[in-house]
């Protein structure tokens, strides 16, 4: 099936290049990181996670998001989700090859990357982050791959595939538990230590990937013959419209817990985030940004008329997957380690180095969800069926 | 029999699998004993079972007294002068009061005038009880059996510093660049290190095994009690039973191993 990408129009041949295009600036950059050193990153002793490892867990997120379409249609035989299967599992391979991505460009030491493997350490997180999200590739790939092939040759998927897809279901939010369980156990770190962290980052995965879906399945219609469905993408919107809902819930619990209680450790990082400590305050802006993003999808969302109408479910979905972004994909990680150990403030803000790595990271995802789709799209359109019978 | 290029493919794709999980779990049977035991010890190694030490902070009264301490340490172990706050690299510093013991006190501003002012020497706690040892995916990082030291690999190391994450105490240092252009006199009798590594105090391992007491130590002339908190006759054991000490974040149930003696 790969040879269908290799074809395509105009339109889809400049996207290519101008992915290869950032992929070949980030890749220079990365060439500068890795013989200078990660000191050519805004990341410092007191803030020694940055913009890759906040890429990585939001990325993780998006990843396990492919569940949300997975399951209604594999478990409950929600038909409408017949098409738009394949997106969400071939998002959940890009996203998790980000993820791995974003791991290896922030370690100081890549080429002993493989150490994980050979002195495998079952008490730490990381160790199970690994086999959870290799897992969780080679799952998608292989049930994206094989539904793919079957629905090409007219035949029903085989058997042993719904075992599979049974496990992926499964597996899903363990990638994103497991994630949380990388910052939710350190002692000291305040912000982090809560027992809600893992149960939120599954809610802002759950409402960040499917509106991320709704905006490619919009952009899919509108550029190939292929047409995810109205209704599928009305479903998607509702599941965006829940898990955000639990989302801000979950986000309301933090702040109460910590300004209630009014113990100071707690409180302080937040009012980083939110209002500037001490005078610090480089993150206050994009935190804001954040929150007002989410009022503004709550209110398109929750409103069944607006919601209903595609062009504003696509701009609520633009606006949740935003405000996610930079509360997951940014204050999260950098708000655990301000203030530090000492309960003074080093504040973070990536490099133009850093963002261009982080840029060419992204760019290797999308071209790879982009030659992953343009093959999904080339079968749906060389079989032209409407009803999929897997 | 002929096979398929396709198929090759896929076998060939899940031996790879295979074989990468099988060298995994081939390591995790491997019996646990991988410490160096293969060489002769030294017959003046000190011997102890839990290393610790006390800093007695009324001894430190001059800048002098701090510096010699820090210098000490800095200069036989490489470690490096950066000059920029955001890449420092230190294994034993001062911090306030207030902020080495954040949690003890939080704010109070009726302290007593020598604390509030006072320096406080801060370095790797050497805790029985390691957030950084559970969260390192390499055992870069491990608590060695025979006397409790928190130990670094550097050359294990991938980096990844999710053990300055879980250090409470601030006490991991990583090398953000090579460092070495930043050494003033290299001591070619200890490594230095090379750019992408984590680092810390490391309780001079290499002087105890030579007999010598931690650098720090002996050049605080008395101000630092070296010793084991394993045996009861030992002069730090007598120290802690007779004088008031406190340790840094203690609720956090990781054990350290350094003591700060506040009251006579």
């Amino acid at each position: 099936m790969l040879e269908t990408a290799l074809k395509g129009s105009r339109t889809y041949w400049i996207w290519i290049l101008f992915l290869l295009t950032i992929i070949g600036i980030g890749l220079i950059f990365y060439i500068k990181q890795f013989i200078v050193g990660l000191g050519i990153t805004g990341m410092s002793r007191d803030v020694s996670w940055g913009f890759y490892i906040s890429q990585f867990t939001f990325l993780v997120g998006i990843a396990a998001s492919g569940v949300m379409v997975v399951l209604p249609y594999y478990l409950h035989n929600y038909k409408a989700f017949g098409r738009i299967t394949i997106l969400g599992e071939f998002l959940a391979i890009a996203a998790v090859l980000m993820c791995m991505l974003f791991i290896f460009v922030d370690l100081g030491q890549p080429l002993r990357v493989l150490n994980v493997i050979l002195h495998p350490t079952p008490n730490s997180v990381m160790f199970y982050d690994m086999i959870v999200l290799s897992g969780y590739l080679f799952l998608n790939a292989l049930v994206g791959w094989t539904a793919l092939s079957s629905e090409r040759k007219g035949v029903p998927p085989p058997k042993w595939l719904k075992i599979f897809v049974i496990i992926s279901i499964v597996w899903a939010p363990s990638i994103h538990t497991v994630t949380a369980f990388l910052y939710q156990g350190l002692p000291g770190k305040h912000f982090w230590m809560t027992a809600i962290m893992a149960a939120r980052f599954l809610a802002s995965a759950f409402s960040s990937g499917p509106a991320l879906l709704i905006i490619l399945a919009l952009i899919i219609r509108k550029f190939t013959k292929f047409d995810p469905g109205k209704e599928a993408i009305q479903a998607l919107g509702k599941i965006v419209t829940y898990f955000m809902i639990t989302n801000v819930f979950f986000l309301g619990l933090e702040f109460f817990t910590a300004f209630y209680s009014a113990i100071p450790a707690h409180t302080h990082p937040f009012v980083y985030l939110y209002a500037g400590l001490e005078g610090y305050n480089k993150l206050v802006p994009l935190m804001w940004l954040s929150n007002i993003l989410a009022i503004i999808s709550l209110v398109l969302l929750v409103i069944p008329q607006l919601r209903r109408n595609e062009m504003l479910l696509a701009i609520a979905s633009v606006c949740v997957f935003f405000s996610l972004w930079i509360d997951k994909g940014f204050g999260l990680i950098v708000g655990g380690f301000v203030p530090n150990s000492f309960e003074k403030i080093t504040e973070y803000w990536p490099t133009i180095p850093e963002v261009l790595i982080a840029l060419g990271v992204w760019s290797i995802g999308f071209l790879v969800l982009t030659i992953l789709y343009k093959i999904a799209v080339s079968v749906r359109e060389e079989v032209g069926s409407i009803d999929i019978h897997h | 029999m002929s096979i398929r290029r396709r198929d090759f493919l896929k076998i060939a794709g899940v031996s790879a699998i295979a074989g990468i999980g099988g060298v995994s779990a081939l390591s995790l049977l491997k019996i646990k004993g991988s410490e160096a035991s293969s060489y002769i010890e030294d017959p003046k190694t000190l011997k102890g079972k839990r290393w610790a030490i006390a800093i007695d902070i009324q001894k430190f009264q001059t800048p002098e007294d701090y510096a010699r301490v820090i210098n000490a340490c800095h200069s036989i172990h490489n470690v490096p002068d950066i000059g920029n706050p955001k890449e420092e690299i230190k294994w034993i510093w001062t911090e306030s009061y207030e902020h080495s013991f954040p949690s003890q006190d939080y704010g109070n501003p009726y302290i007593q005038d020598h604390l509030k002012k006072k320096p406080f020497l801060v370095l790797c706690n050497h805790c029985d009880n390691p957030p950084c040892v559970r969260v390192c995916p390499t055992k870069a990082t491990f608590k060695r059996k025979s006397d409790g030291i928190v130990m670094m690999d550097m050359h294990r190391c991938i980096g990844c510093r999710f053990c300055m994450a879980g250090c409470p105490y601030g006490a991991r240092s990583f090398n953000w660049r090579d460092p070495r252009p930043y050494i003033k006199k290299i001591n070619p009798e200890f490594p230095a290190r090379m750019k992408g590594v984590v680092e810390k105090c490391t309780f001079c391992y290499q002087r105890i095994a030579v007999g010598l007491q931690p650098a720090c130590v002996e050049a605080s002339k008395g101000a630092m009690i070296f010793g084991d908190l394993a045996d009861p006759n030992s002069e730090i054991r007598r120290v802690l039973s007779s004088r008031y000490t406190i340790r840094r974040k203690p609720e956090l149930g990781t054990n350290p191993s350094i003591f700060y003696i506040i009251g006579g």
